[in-house]
């Protein structure tokens, strides 16, 4: 069930010049959370700041009732955000949004770009643990972007790209030697810019791997009511805060 | 302490919140717009949406719709544009596979209802005018997101008259025309309408507006102008809806920008019968509910007994 609440701020962690983790605390025992799902969080104390912001689960604790989220510092929002201290309050709406389909004992390759890396913690945790082999495969510019790697290798082989070369190989993430392979894998998870989804579900198609890519369009409610957010797919225009995020890359047409 | 005490003996002695529009009877005069609530369900996990005296559902149209292109939503300062463009799945969808599950609620349910041409809004409303339980329709003619129709019909009063005209002998029950602000004199239009029969008018729909991204110099709506609601228009939209209560003798459904109870409270002072909320509903689901509270508590304190007495009741001298 969706549920509203007020969170307390348990930490900031910054993990370059413009990320962070973002870690909040419920009095109550939390919603069951997927892999992929979002939530609708209010700025707080802020007045030039109208809508709530669509951000990704990055993980959850369901002992310690923490939910945290990977957040990139774009705009005012994210980097009010940011500037929460210890014990500040958060209003948020979750658990929103569809998840990404579980495998049990597959091959599966994750792509992930941006803020795009956000749902892949959990889903990789979870893949893992239903016995599926994962290789997560991150594109970025510079080494500096490339974080967390240390948690996603616990559940997974970690590869990445930067457009500079500073880590792992030189190129964009489509570029990585692992598509050589493609055909190894039984399906493809992918989250990002769409210009890097679009690529990757090409690749995923043209091997016959199935694809399911999370979007990341601008919403206003986040909950089904506003039809703000929707995508183009086969079924005509389907709305990405219910319907999605996570859609087969067939369905879309993009 | 002394105040939270007189507070709870005041509550004691009941505010009647019921509001009436042309005969048909509210619970209370708070209502969600059209277009922010999907068709109330979407709020269920969040709200009792018995609480609510009425829910103006999604635009609905004769056929279905896929609406405008992404991106439909830019915000802006106090407000956001929007420019979805009707989606729906068509009034027989509605009626047969929406309205069933939805009217076990105990509040009024309003279609809003749009065309392209006059002879779709009458179809529309024929279909309605046999479902059991629908006391009320909302005759959209501000949409201004649709290329044919639409705000066409709200911007003069020529087609605003035959649009209601012809809707009304097509719909017995009760029939409010939502209005467009984007007009130079609204009390025309507002009396054009009161003349062709409506039972009440609804305003104001959105403004129309736009937004640029100037490193891109793009413009941020597919249809490069939309509606913008929100607090940035409640300013002139409480004019209009005080201009229009001088001018027509039907109810108001007074909306634009509400987000909270004393917003909504401005509202009735004005002239508004009952109000709509709309984009706050993005913001916390369960703002109708809580507008609820707050008008019943300003009654309280303010020793109301009924909440019909704030209507027009704007002090001016």
């Amino acid at each position: 069930m969706k549920r509203i609440q007020d969170f307390s701020v348990i930490d900031t962690i910054w993990l370059n010049s413009s990320s962070y983790i973002l870690i909040l605390k419920s009095e109550r025992t939390l919603e069951k959370i997927e892999p992929g799902n979002f939530a609708e969080i209010k700025i707080p104390d802020t007045s030039d700041i109208f809508l709530r912001r669509p951000i990704s689960v990055y993980d959850v604790d369901h002992d310690k009732n923490e939910i945290s989220f990977y957040i990139k510092a774009i705009g005012k929002g994210t980097n009010k955000l940011g500037s929460l201290l210890p014990g500040n309050k958060v209003n948020i709406i979750y658990p929103l949004g569809n998840a990404y389909t579980p495998v049990k004992n597959k091959n599966v390759l994750i792509v992930g770009g941006g803020t795009g890396i956000a749902p892949f913690k959990l889903l990789g945790e979870q893949l893992s643990s239903l016995g599926s082999r994962v290789t997560y495969v991150f594109g970025a510019r510079t080494s500096e972007e490339i974080v967390l790697s240390d948690i996603f290798s616990k559940f997974g082989e970690f590869n990445c790209t930067t457009e500079d070369g500073s880590l792992g190989e030189k190129g964009l993430v489509t570029l990585h030697s692992v598509f050589n392979n493609i055909k190894d894998f039984d399906i493809v998870y992918t989250c990002g810019p769409d210009p890097m989804m679009k690529a990757v579900s090409k690749i995923a198609e043209d091997n016959n791997v199935r694809c399911e890519a999370s979007l990341e369009n601008m919403m206003a409610c986040g909950i089904g009511a506003c039809l703000c957010c929707v995508t183009p797919t086969i079924r005509g225009n389907a709305v990405v805060c219910t319907e999605g995020p996570v859609f087969h890359s067939t369905d879309l047409k993009w | 302490m002394y105040r939270r005490t007189s507070i709870s003996l005041n509550r004691f002695k009941m505010v009647d919140l019921q509001v009436e529009i042309a005969g048909l009877k509210m619970r209370n005069p708070v209502t969600a717009a059209s277009g922010t609530f999907g068709f109330g369900e979407e709020y269920a996990d969040f709200i009792d949406l018995d609480k609510l005296g009425g829910i103006f559902v999604k635009g609905l149209t004769i056929k279905s719709r896929e609406g405008n292109d992404y991106p439909r939503m830019a915000e802006t300062p106090s407000g956001m544009l929007n420019a979805v463009g009707l989606q729906n799945k068509g009034v027989d969808y509605f009626i047969d596979s929406i309205y069933p599950r939805i009217k076990h609620w105990n509040t009024e349910i309003f279609p809003n209802i749009n065309g392209s041409v006059i002879a779709d809004y009458v179809a529309v409303a024929e279909k309605l005018n046999e479902v059991k339980g629908i006391n009320g329709i909302e005759l959209n003619i501000s949409c201004p997101n649709v290329k044919e129709g639409g705000m066409a019909f709200g911007v003069s009063c020529t087609s605003a008259i035959a649009v209601t005209k012809a809707v009304r002998k097509a719909y017995d029950k009760t029939l409010i025309v939502k209005l467009s602000p984007n007009v130079t004199d609204i009390t025309e239009i507002a009396k054009g309408v009161e003349s062709a029969g409506a039972d009440s008018v609804s305003l104001v729909n959105t403004l129309l507006g736009m937004a640029i991204d100037a490193k891109t110099k793009k413009p941020l709506l597919s249809t490069i102008t939309g509606g913008l609601s929100g607090p940035a228009i409640k300013p002139i939209a409480l004019r209009m809806v005080w201009q229009v209560y001088n001018a027509v003798k039907i109810p108001i459904v007074g909306m634009g920008g509400i987000m909270n109870g004393n917003d909504a409270i401005e509202f009735m002072l004005a002239g508004s019968s009952a109000i709509q909320v709309g984009t706050a509903n993005y913001i916390d689901p369960q703002i109708c509910e809580k507008i609820v509270d707050e008008i019943e508590q300003y009654c309280s304190i303010n020793g109301i007994t009924k909440v019909t007495d704030l209507i027009g009741g704007l002090i001016t001298d």
